[in-house]
Parts: structure tokens; C-alpha cells; sequence
């Protein structure tokens, strides 16, 4: 079952990865048979054929081994004490024979269970799947990227700290939802407060920054770099309040594959497609058919002009910041569900963000999302033919040669780049 | 909380290593921000490869100097490269492009596919004995009390700063030169300098390698002094602290990247022991914890750099008359 791999595959992300204030090196893992837990299995330990430790499997799979340090250590499953009709996926790899811990790290081993189901599906099934999968990443960069070209389009700021903005959300709802010190809210209780700061967080920057700094008549270099301070700043005072170990949210972390067709998904894949391409549908509606909205284009179109016509251009900037954050945040928040959240997500999310913008025309809202969706998509189908660790350099590869060929982007005007 | 150890830390690293390396890729970045107002966001792409030119020649089995020229030349390619096709583009395009190759160089150097080559992440390590056989100085340690250096260290501080006077001696007759005079007219007014006749994209594509093949060495040096290159060294971070030992200077002043290097290196130490100080001495009470301190120094130089611009964009030696920094 698809589940199983899914499963196997989150739970080494979630605590195979080094957490950073962790003390005490040890190995752990998780037996699952067909996606049920496979308990009493007993696991040996060994340093240089001295053995360590042995442990057995709990009641949900999962075993855990203290080392003495970080070292280079065999770990052997027993064969005999696997139940009555289970057995190793690879009969012959009973021992690992080179498991590298390093310091404070809790590494995960995967001995995996019973029959491997997941690549049974045919070459046509999976190249689906990368695309609904890329569906699902594009959606959330389109949204994440809306705000981006936004601000950019009023103000013609470069936002290196947009980035931040989607990890504020994806960090303020886990803070409502799963820190040992917060409300512990129900996820879907915590996103819309967390949207409220992530919005405040928009404004504040606007107001109490780059308001004051556009007053000076701050060049738009200048701002650039303002920009990357900022994002400096912010992002490593996210890691001093998160620590840097992924963190998952309490609901909708572990979901089985449903399947649609050829197509298996978890289901929250499907409820984020949907909420995305609803709430940019909206944001689309609202500029084109609201006074504020129209005013947004205005702005961005000519500023001046904007102005004279008796637009309060600076109440159109701080909305657009407003709107802005608030949209990375949401997208930071589906970020979250689908992975993990984490102080860096957003930074990493930077340049395919850019990578969106720049292919749908930087600073018109609907490119940023047309780009985003394309740009999902071709990522994730990008893993068809290349290795997985490709998938951003194939993004950076699309920006780079979007601004060769056609630097207004698919959506942009000709004069808009100057 | 020994505040003479403290200070005398915070002068070792000022004038360490590190620093003369940051000097060194900002008098590239100089070139590059200061001189012709490219906005390069992908420098440490040029260290990167100055760093991993060295290493891979040296690990392939190649001696240390035409690993040297390896790494100076694939700046030169990596400069023309970047610079042919996205020149004509504005500044943030420009921006965004570089540091966009900067990613890409550093996700292909850490995968498994160029792996034989790089040895993907966990790097080369090893590679400049040769560098250090050839140190005159005889064996011991320079200077005085808590201020000193072993003969090792202090062979490549007089190397790395070497360098750096070489380099700075070039940039200062190359900009009192006519050549140096029309990357600033560049960088004054772009069209300007056009309607004179000035080919415009071609001294723009001569800055960015002379700036990359400085920033190469530069990567050379921080790879030499570690004996080591890795390619979570060269994100994208780096290339930001260059800017702000740059504009702490003072962009498009000669001395600027000394200046700005050894007051960033200076203060940088400084906040770490002072924290590190007043953390042993339980002042802090439970607020942080050793780990953090070196997560406190990025912040610290992201607010520094903040500051910096909102209340003082010229830096140290700039004058607010020559701003390059606004417009566009």
C-alpha cells in the first residue's frame, strides 16, 4: 500500500532529521507491514561487533536505541522474531552494516516490510501523480507568490523577505496549534488567527519600515538590500523560537493516499488545491471588481497618475502589504501541511517564488499565480527524468531562461521592463 | 567576564583570516556594487568557484597553482557567462539571475550526480599541503600575550592580506584610469555614458569578471585556510555578508572592504564573546543557551544591515553626494 511508503517516508523526515538542541545520539525506526505496525521485533545494535544495545519493537512499530556517541554502528533485524507471515522486503539486507549517526542526531532506519506495492503502477500512473502532486506545490507558490508581485507592482520594491512572510503564517499557526506553550488550537481553529498576524505582520512592516524609508526617498537598490537584512534578521529569529528540527502540525500530518483514478493523493492535497485556486479566484475577482482592488492596478499601472486622480496611494501600499502577507501566510500555512514547518521554508521558497513571478510577469497578480502553478508543476514532473535533488535547480533553470528569452514574463507588458 | 580576552579575541579575528578573505570578495563586490552598480546578488557563486577550482584540481592530483588558475579561470567563464546574456537586463533582474546561478551551482555541486567530482556534501578536504610546505616562518607562536598567532595561521594571514594590498593597488590605478572612469559614468547614468560612445555592455561584462576573479581567490583563500570546501559553505548568506562588510565601508571607496571587514569581523566576535560572557556568568538566566549565540550573529548582522541602509547608506567612508544606492 502506498500508505505504507508515505508513512514510512514522513516519519523519517519528521525525526530522522538532526534537531538541533538534541542531546543523546540514538537509532530508531518504525516496522509497518502493509500499514499496520509490526510489534515485538527485536533489533541489535553493534559498534565493531560489540553489541551496543538490543531493543524491541512497541505496541505502534517503533523502536528506539540509545549510542554511546556518533560513530559508524551495524544494526541487525532479527529474522526469527518477525511474526507469523511478514518478512523482510529485501531478504538480505537483515543488517545494515555502516548506520553513520552524527552528533545529536536521533537517525532513523528503514527495514522495510512485506511486498514493495508502490511501483506497481505503470510509467503513465506515476508521471499523473508527479503532476498532481505539482498541482498541489504549484497552488501553494502561486498563492505564496501573489503577494511578492503585488508589492512589487506598487511599489517596485523587491521583497527578499517575502520569503519570511510565509513562514510567519506557517510558524504563527503552529504556535496556536502545537507548541507546548500555545492555546492548542484545532488546526483550522488556529489558521485564521494566525492569518490576523500574518496580516498585522504585513501592515507593521509597511508602516514601520519601508513607509518611513520610501519618505526618505530610499532608492530602490537601497530598499533591495533592506530587504535581505530584514530577511536575515527575521528568518534567524525564527530559528531561535523554533529551533531548527521540522515541526508538524497536530492534525492532517499523516494521511493515507486516497485514490482518484490512476491518481493517489492524500486527501489535505486536494482540499489545498481547492482552497487555493478558490481564494486566488477571489483575490482575482476583488481586483478587478473592488474600488481598493482597482485602485491596487491603478497604482501599480502609474503611480502618479493614481495620485492625482485622488487616490490615497499610501493607504493602496499598506493594503497591498496587508493582502499580501496575508496570502504568503496562507500559503505558508498549506506549506505547513503538506510538509513540515520549518524557520527556513520560506527562504527556501524565495527563488521559486521568484522563479513564478518572473514567469508570469513581475508585478501582475494573475501571472504570479499562472506562473506558480506552471512552475509547480514542471518541478515536480522535472523528477520523471531527473534525480529528486534537481527539482529547485530546475525552477532556478526556468527563471533563468524566462528572463533570457522573454523577460517580460508570459503575462507582462513589453515597457515594463526597463 | 574577562573583557581584555574578549577584546583581544575580537582583534585576533579582525585581522584572521576570515577577514582578509571577506575584504577580499567585497573589493570584488567593489568592482562590481560599488564602481559599475551591477547588483550582484550571486558573489559567493565566484568564491565557489575559486574554492572548488582549487580543491577538485588538487584532489584530481594536481598541484596546488594550476589549481589556483583553475579556479580563477572558471571565474573569468562564470563572469562571461553570466554576464553576456542578463547585462541588458535592469538591476533587480540582474539580482535575482545571479543569485539564482549562485543556487544552482551550489545544488549541483552537493548532489550525488556530480558527486566523483565534488564529493557532494560532504566536500574535499586536505588539499593545500603544499600551500603550507612552503612557509618561511620558522616554527612557533607570534605576537603578544593573549594576542597571537601560531607560524601556521600567520603565514596565511600575511598571505590573505597580501593579497588583499595587490588587489587594492590594482583597483586604485585601474579607477583612477580612463577605464575606471566610465564604469562610474556606468554607474552614474547608464545612458549617458552610451551616448558618448561608450560600449556600455562591454566594460559592464570586463567589471564582472574582474570582480568575479577577485572573488574567486578570495574562496581560494577561505578553502586554503580550512583546508576544507563544502558546499553548504557558499549559500547565499555569504554573499550578503560581502554586502555588508562592503557598504559598512562604504561602497565605491577604495579602502571600504578593509574597513568594512575588519569592524564587521571585530564586532561580530565581540557580540559573540560579550553573549557568550555574560551567559557563563549567568546574566542571561535561562533566555539562551550556548547554541544560540551563533544563531544571534546572523541576526545581528541581518539588523546591522538594516540599520545600516535606513540610517546611514554611504557607510563609513562613503560620502552621501556619490550614493549609488538610489535610484532605479
Amino acid at each position: 500500500m502506498p500508505t505504507t511508503a508515505a508513512y514510512l517516508i514522513i516519519t523519517a523526515l519528521l525525526l530522522g532529521a538532526p534537531a538541533a538542541s538534541a542531546s543523546g545520539e540514538t537509532i530508531r525506526g518504525d516496522l509497518d507491514h502493509g500499514g499496520e505496525p509490526v510489534a515485538g521485533v527485536v533489533i541489535t545494535v553493534r559498534s565493531e561487533d560489540q553489541v551496543v544495545a538490543v531493543a524491541e519493537s512497541a505496541v505502534d512499530g517503533s523502536w528506539e536505541i540509545p549510542v554511546p556517541g556518533p560513530g559508524v554502528y551495524q544494526v541487525e533485524i532479527s529474522v526469527a522474531s518477525l511474526p507469523e507471515g511478514v518478512a523482510l522486503r529485501h531478504p538480505d539486507r537483515s543488517v545494515l552494516s555502516s548506520v553513520e549517526v552524527q552528533a545529536g542526531q536521533h537517525k532513523a532506519v528503514v527495514f522495510p516490510l512485506g511486498e514493495r506495492v508502490i511501483d506497481r503502477s505503470g510509467a503513465l500512473a506515476r508521471l499523473l501523480n508527479l503532476m498532481a502532486k505539482g498541482l498541489t506545490y504549484g497552488a501553494i507558490v502561486a498563492m505564496a507568490s501573489v503577494g511578492l508581485s503585488l508589492v512589487f507592482g506598487v511599489t517596485g520594491l523587491v521583497n527578499f523577505a517575502h520569503g519570511e512572510l510565509v513562514t510567519f503564517g506557517a510558524a504563527a499557526a503552529w504556535f496556536l496549534n502545537a507548541s507546548a506553550g500555545g492555546p492548542r488550537l484545532h488546526l483550522l481553529f488556529a489558521v485564521l488567527p494566525a492569518l490576523v498576524l500574518a496580516a498585522l505582520m504585513g501592515a507593521a512592516l509597511e508602516r514601520g519600515l519601508f513607509r518611513p524609508l520610501r519618505r526618505r526617498r530610499t532608492g530602490n537598490v537601497a530598499l533591495i538590500v533592506v530587504s535581505i537584512g530584514l530577511s536575515l534578521l527575521v528568518r534567524h529569529i525564527y530559528l531561535l523560537f523554533l529551533g531548527g528540527a521540522p515541526r508538524a502540525y497536530e492534525q492532517y500530518a499523516v494521511q493515507a493516499q486516497q485514490s482518484w483514478g490512476p491518481i493517489s493523493l492524500p486527501p489535505k492535497d486536494a482540499v489545498i488545491v481547492v482552497v487555493s485556486l478558490g481564494v486566488l479566484a477571489a483575490v482575482g475577482l476583488m481586483l478587478r471588481h473592488t474600488r481598493i482592488g482597482r485602485a491596487m492596478r491603478a497604482v501599480a499601472d502609474n503611480k502618479d497618475l493614481a495620485e492625482a486622480s485622488g487616490i490615497d496611494v499610501d493607504r493602496v501600499i499598506l493594503y497591498t502589504w496587508v493582502l499580501g502577507a496575508t496570502l504568503a501566510g496562507l500559503g505558508g500555512i498549506l506549506l505547513g501541511i503538506t510538509q513540515t514547518v520549518q524557520w527556513d521554508m520560506g527562504y527556501v521558497l524565495l527563488l521559486t517564488m521568484f522563479a513564478a513571478v518572473v514567469l508570469g510577469g513581475i508585478g501582475t497578480a494573475f501571472g504570479a499565480a499562472a506562473g506558480g502553478l506552471i512552475i509547480g508543476v514542471t518541478t515536480e514532473t522535472s523528477t520523471f527524468w531527473l534525480p529528486v535533488e534537481f527539482k529547485v535547480v530546475v525552477s532556478l533553470g526556468v527563471l533563468i531562461l524566462v528572463l533570457l528569452v522573454r523577460p517580460q514574463g508570459l503575462f507582462g507588458l513589453k515597457e515594463r521592463v526597463g | 567576564m574577562d573583557l581584555v580576552k574578549v577584546l583581544t579575541d575580537s582583534l585576533r579575528v579582525a585581522v584572521g583570516v576570515p577577514a582578509a578573505a571577506y575584504a577580499l570578495a567585497a573589493v570584488g563586490l567593489n568592482v562590481h556594487f560599488g564602481y559599475t552598480g551591477l547588483l550582484n546578488f550571486g558573489h559567493v557563486a565566484f568564491m565557489m568557484v575559486g574554492a572548488y577550482g582549487t580543491a577538485v584540481t588538487v584532489d584530481q592530483g594536481g598541484p596546488l597553482w594550476l589549481g589556483l588558475l583553475v579556479g580563477v579561470g572558471a571565474a573569468a567563464v562564470l563572469g562571461l557567462l553570466l554576464g553576456i546574456p542578463t547585462l541588458r537586463l535592469r538591476a533587480d533582474y540582474l539580482a535575482i539571475v545571479t543569485i539564482a546561478t549562485a543556487e544552482i551551482l551550489r545544488l549541483v555541486a552537493r548532489s550525488n550526480t556530480a558527486e566523483p567530482i565534488t564529493r557532494g556534501v560532504f566536500g574535499i578536504q586536505a588539499f593545500a599541503d603544499p600551500f603550507y610546505d612552503l612557509n618561511p616562518i620558522p616554527v612557533g607562536r607570534y605576537g603578544f600575550g593573549s594576542f597571537n598567532f601560531s607560524h601556521r595561521q600567520l603565514w596565511v594571514i600575511l598571505v590573505g592580506w597580501a593579497a588583499v594590498a595587490v588587489a587594492l593597488l590594482l583597483l586604485t590605478a585601474l579607477m583612477r584610469s580612463p577605464w575606471g572612469r566610465v564604469l562610474r559614468a556606468i554607474r552614474e547614468d547608464e545612458d549617458a555614458a552610451r551616448s558618448l560612445g561608450k560600449n556600455v555592455f562591454a566594460y559592464k561584462i570586463q567589471s564582472l569578471v574582474l570582480g568575479g576573479v577577485i572573488g574567486s581567490l578570495a574562496g581560494a583563500l577561505l578553502a586554503i585556510d580550512t583546508q576544507a570546501v563544502n558546499p553548504d559553505t557558499f549559500i547565499s548568506s555569504l554573499t550578503f555578508f560581502v554586502y555588508t562588510v562592503l557598504i559598512l565601508g562604504g561602497a565605491g571607496r577604495i579602502l571600504a572592504p578593509v574597513v568594512g571587514a575588519v569592524i564587521f569581523w571585530f564586532l561580530l566576535q565581540l557580540s559573540d564573546g560579550l553573549l557568550r560572557g555574560a551567559l557563563e556568568a549567568g546574566w542571561l538566566g535561562g533566555l539562551i543557551e550556548a547554541s544560540d549565540i551563533a544563531v544571534i550573529r546572523f541576526a545581528l548582522v541581518g539588523l546591522g544591515l538594516v540599520l545600516l541602509m535606513a540610517l546611514r547608506p554611504q557607510g563609513i567612508l562613503g560620502s552621501r553626494e556619490e550614493l549609488l544606492t538610489d535610484e532605479r
